[in-house]
C-alpha cells in the first residue's frame, strides 16, 4: 500500500516553472515535481489548508478527507500512538490531521527567507537515492555532514524510514510537512539525540516551541509511558531547555542543510541561535583533545 | 493448475508451517477476461493473487478489525448462522468449510454439537487459499480442546479447484462459506466444486455481505463503510488500501435474488425468491445467508 513516491535524482527533477494552480486536481509523479504558483505574494490570501469537498487526489500518495474523517483520523491516530508508540505511520498522520494553520505559517516564514525560498523551489528530498552518505563520510570531524552520518551509524538509522505525506491537500503545504518529517533526522544530528523515548519527546517539545506543530505538543502526553525518574528529569531538564531554546532559534526549516554538509557543527549552532540540551540523552560527539 | 496441498498439521510446534504453494500468474495463458477486484478492473488470473495480498495484510489483524469495522455485530451474525444449520441435530456430521481460515464458522459448529447434542464426533476440514489466515485459525485452535483432536483439519486449497483426491465427490454434509465467496474470482466455479463434495440430501450454506434495500439505512451503511471503515484500517492495522478493497467487493457482489439464482443454476434447489426463502436476510441485508439443497 506504500505510496509510489519515488524520489528522483535531482538532475531528473522536473522544474515545473508553471502558472499552474496546485489546487486544481493533478496528480504528481513525486513532490518534488509538484508545480508552484510563480506569484505567490498575490495568492497567499486564496490557499486555504484543509479544503472539505472531496477532491481528486492532487499528488501521488494524496487521502483527501473530509472534515469528519479528518477529525476521526486525529483522534484515532493520537490515541493509536500512544497506544503503540513504534506506529510511525500513526504519529505521522497525527501531524498531519491536526497541523491546521502551521503549515501555512511555516510556509510563509519560508517564504521570508531567501534560503527557505531556495528550498520551497527546488523541493529536495531526502532519502539514500538523494543523499551521498560515502562522500560525508570523507568530510572533517565537526562538520555537519560527518555528524550526520556518525549519528545515522551510531543509532542505526537509515534516511528511508519517513512516511510519505497523504493527508494535506495542498501539494506545497504536503511538501512543507514532508519536508519538516525528513529533517527531523537532521535535528537529531545536531545536537547528537538519541533514538529513545527520552530524547525523542525532548525533541518534540523543541520542535514545538521552534515550528508549532500541534502533534509535537501532544506528544508530550507520551510522557505517561516513561519511567518516573524519566519523566522528571524531562520536565524538569529538557522541556525548559527546549522552550528556550527552540523559541530562541531561528525557524529550523528555513534550514537548507543540503548546502552546509561542510559547515563546522558549532559554528552552525551559533549561526541558528542553538545550543547544547543538558548530558544524558545525546550520543558521545567525537573528542578533539589533543594529546598532551 | 495450481498445485494445492492439505497438510495435516503436524503436532510439533517447531513443524508448525503451511507449506505455501499458491498460484502462479498464469502470464503465459492471457485469456483477455476481466474481473472486478473491489471497484476497479483487473485482468481474470490476477485477481486471485490481488486477493491473497489483501489477506496475507489483514490476516494478523483480521479478527481485530471484524470487531471493530462491526463493532461486534459479525459474531451475532456468525451465531445467527450457526444457529440456523443446527449441526449434530441428525447425528455427526462431514462439516466443509471453504474460506474458513481464522476458523470462527469451524469452532461455532463443533461447539454446537457439543454442547446441544453431546455430538464429539461432528468434523469439520477448514479450507482456505490463503495460508497466512489458516496459520491464524490453526493459532486461535490450539486454545481451544479440539486442537489435535480430528475433529478439525487445516487445508490450503483453491475453491474454485478443491484437488479431487482428497476432497472426493459426495462425501460431505455440509458446505459453508462465510464472507468468503465474494473475494473468488468464479462464484459459479465454487458453486459447482460445492455441488460436487457435497452428498445427495445435503446443505450448502453461504453468509455473505449483500444489498440493502432500504433506502435509509442503505445510505448510513454506505456511509460507515467508505468514510470509518478504511480509516480504522489505516488506525488498527496501518492499511487502507486492503480495507478499501473489501468495502468495494461487497458493493459489486450480486444481490439477493441474484445469487439466490446463481446457486440454483450450480444444481442446488433453494426456497423461494423472497426473504426467508432462499435467503434470509440479517439487520436489512448488511449481511444474508444463502441456503441451498443438493437433490
Amino acid at each position: 500500500m506504500s505510496v509510489i513516491c519515488t524520489s528522483l535524482p535531482p538532475i531528473m527533477r522536473i522544474r515545473a516553472h508553471s502558472r499552474m494552480n496546485p489546487m486544481h486536481a493533478r496528480s504528481f509523479v513525486a513532490l518534488a515535481a509538484s508545480p508552484r504558483s510563480s506569484s505567490h505574494a498575490t495568492n497567499r490570501k486564496s490557499r486555504s489548508v484543509h479544503t472539505n469537498p472531496r477532491l481528486q487526489p492532487a499528488y501521488s500518495g494524496h487521502i483527501p478527507l473530509t472534515s469528519f474523517e479528518n477529525g476521526f483520523l486525529a483522534v484515532g491516530s493520537a490515541l493509536m500512538s500512544l497506544i503503540d508508540t513504534r506506529r510511525a505511520d500513526m504519529v505521522a498522520a497525527c501531524g498531519e490531521t491536526t497541523a491546521g494553520p502551521t503549515l501555512v505559517k511555516l510556509r510563509d516564514i519560508m517564504l521570508e527567507s531567501p534560503e527557505g525560498r531556495r528550498i520551497l523551489k527546488q523541493m529536495p528530498r531526502i532519502n539514500s537515492q538523494t543523499l551521498d552518505l560515502k562522500k560525508l563520510r570523507c568530510l572533517p570531524e565537526n562538520t555537519f555532514g560527518r555528524a550526520y552520518v556518525g549519528w545515522l551509524d551510531t543509532c542505526k538509522v537509515s534516511p528511508d524510514s519517513r512516511e510519505p505525506v497523504h493527508y494535506i491537500d495542498d501539494p506545497e503545504l504536503a511538501y512543507v510537512m514532508q519536508r519538516y518529517r525528513e529533517t527531523h533526522d537532521f535535528y537529531h544530528a545536531l545536537f547528537g539525540f538519541k533514538v529513545s523515548a527520552l530524547p525523542e519527546l525532548a525533541l518534540k517539545a523543541f520542535e514545538f516551541t521552534n515550528l508549532g506543530f500541534p502533534m509535537t505538543a501532544l506528544s508530550m502526553g507520551a510522557s505517561i509511558r516513561l519511567k518516573p525518574h524519566q519523566r522528571a528529569r524531562l520536565w524538569w531538564e529538557f522541556v525548559p531547555w527546549a522552550a528556550r531554546c527552540g523559541s530562541h532559534a531561528r525557524c529550523l526549516l528555513t534550514v537548507y542543510w543540503e548546502e552546509r554538509w561542510g559547515q563546522d557543527l558549532d559554528e552552525m549552532k551559533k549561526e541558528f541561535g542553538v545550543w547544547d540540551p543538558p548530558a544524558g540523552i545525546t550520543i558521545p560527539r567525537p573528542s578533539r583533545v589533543d594529546f598532551p | 493448475m495450481q498445485a494445492t496441498r492439505s497438510i495435516r498439521l503436524p503436532r510439533k510446534l517447531s513443524a508448525c508451517r503451511l507449506i505455501h504453494n499458491h498460484s502462479i500468474l498464469r502470464s503465459s495463458d492471457p485469456s483477455g477476461r476481466t474481473t472486478s477486484f473491489g471497484f476497479k478492473t483487473v485482468p481474470e488470473e490476477s485477481k486471485e493473487s490481488l486477493v491473497k495480498g489483501v489477506f496475507d495484510s489483514v490476516a494478523s489483524k483480521y479478527d481485530l478489525m471484524n470487531d471493530a469495522s462491526s463493532l461486534g455485530v459479525h459474531r451475532l451474525w456468525k451465531d445467527s448462522f450457526v444457529d440456523s444449520l443446527k449441526p449434530g441435530r441428525k447425528g455427526p456430521l462431514r462439516c466443509i468449510d471453504v474460506a474458513g481460515g481464522t476458523g470462527d464458522i469451524a469452532i461455532r459448529i463443533l461447539d454446537y454439537a457439543r454442547e446441544n447434542y453431546a455430538d464429539r464426533e461432528t468434523t469439520v476440514d477448514i479450507v482456505d487459499i490463503n495460508a497466512q489466515m489458516l496459520k491464524e485459525g490453526f493459532t486461535r485452535f490450539k486454545k481451544t480442546m479440539y486442537h489435535n483432536t480430528p475433529q478439525v483439519s487445516f487445508h490450503e486449497a483453491n475453491a474454485q479447484e478443491l484437488p479431487a483426491s482428497q476432497f472426493r465427490n459426495d462425501s460431505y454434509d455440509l458446505y459453508t462459506i462465510t464472507f468468503g465467496i465474494r473475494n473468488c474470482t468464479s462464484i459459479p466455479a465454487v458453486l459447482n466444486e460445492a455441488y460436487r463434495v457435497l452428498k445427495p440430501g445435503a446443505t450448502f450454506a453461504c453468509l455473505e455481505f449483500s444489498k440493502v434495500n432500504n433506502p435509509l439505512l442503505s445510505t448510513l451503511y454506505d456511509q460507515y463503510s467508505f468514510t470509518v471503515i478504511p480509516l480504522l484500517g489505516t488506525i488498527l492495522a496501518g492499511d487502507r488500501d486492503s480495507y478499501q478493497y473489501l468495502v468495494e467487493s461487497i458493493r459489486k457482489f450480486p444481490s439477493q435474488p441474484e445469487f439466490a439464482q446463481m446457486i440454483r443454476d450450480a444444481g442446488f434447489s433453494t426456497g423461494g425468491d423472497f426473504d426467508g426463502g432462499a435467503w434470509t436476510d440479517l439487520w436489512g441485508g448488511i449481511a444474508s445467508i444463502h441456503t441451498g439443497v443438493k437433490i
